[in-house]
């Protein structure tokens, strides 16, 4: 547990959580990447597309911001890049299919008490659980 | 002032997100690996998250509509089925290889890598795949009438 970050990510959860609730608050919209990434670019009418445009261009400069304030909080992923297709499929396929993904499920989801969600959440933790450690534990580090 | 907030609640998410540790995949593995060197931070993140929001979620549905729009725009599906369940095995089964779901990689393109990019584009490629493949008229309307509360 040497790289537990009680605080941090305390501190970082409450801003995920005031992002939601004022998107909640001021357009009537839930915080859903997976949607909003997939319903932009499915395409549609302009209006459709704008809003869900400059949210991810605001998540996007986030982003650059934290690579100029705090580079070090963007690390890569420690898996192959053959592992991070199959790994995009799934969870662009799963999250589409499933409708929500940690954002929509995990966050909104659950602070509405949607048993939906709740259901979501519990259901990709525990497969998410078991490919670590199918993964780390059985095929023995796999990348 | 609309268009202020929709950014401004992208680029707070994605700060929160990188503060919270979520923009290092390895931290999310740590917390799947519940038998091995676990790292629990997630559970801070979510409690975070999901109690101010919870909170300020009741307050806000107590107003007649949001302050740039003219009505709330709420999930209508109530039913728990198989789409729901087996789209959120798959999801996890991703989300456990490579560390990443959809916010935390798209707050990490800023990096400008080769292997985020290449997990973005395959994460677009999957939404395209279930849109020619299992898609309904049910996925059609997420912007379809707030029915719960």
């Amino acid at each position: 547990m040497e790289n537990f970050t009680p605080v941090a990510s305390t501190i970082g959860g409450i801003m995920i959580g005031l992002a939601v609730a004022g998107l909640y608050f001021f357009n009537g919209r839930i915080l859903g990447i997976s949607n909003i990434t997939a319903e932009l670019i499915k395409g549609g009418p302009g209006d459709h597309r704008r809003w869900r445009l400059v949210f991810l261009s605001g998540l996007f400069c986030g982003g650059l911001l934290l690579m100029l304030w705090q580079p070090d909080a963007i690390r890569p992923s420690p898996v192959s890049l053959g592992t991070l297709a199959l790994a995009g499929l799934l969870v662009g396929f799963g999250a589409s299919l499933g409708r929500g993904c940690t954002s929509g499920h995990g966050i909104c989801g659950i602070s509405r008490l949607s048993l939906r969600s709740i259901s979501a959440t519990l259901t990709f933790m525990g497969t998410g659980i078991l490919t670590v450690y199918f993964v780390r534990h059985i095929a023995g580090g796999l990348s | 002032m609309k268009w202020l907030t929709l950014f401004l609640s992208g680029l707070l998410f994605a700060l929160g997100l990188g503060i919270a540790g979520m923009t290092q995949p390895q931290k999310i593995i740590d917390f799947l690996d519940i038998s091995g060197n676990w790292d629990p931070s997630l559970i801070f993140v979510m409690g975070g998250a999901v109690s101010i929001n919870m909170l300020l979620y009741r307050l806000t549905r107590r107003r007649p509509c949001p302050l740039y729009s003219g009505r709330f725009t709420t999930p209508r599906h109530r039913k728990i089925n198989s789409r729901l369940l087996v789209g959120a095995a798959i999801f996890g089964s991703g989300w456990g290889l490579a560390g990443y779901c959809p916010g935390p990689a798209l707050v990490s393109a800023a990096s400008g890598t080769v292997p985020v990019l290449v997990f973005i584009i395959a994460m677009l490629a999957g939404m395209g795949l279930f849109r020619v493949t299992l898609a309904n008229h049910e996925d059609d309307d997420i912007d379809g009438p707030s029915m719960d509360r």
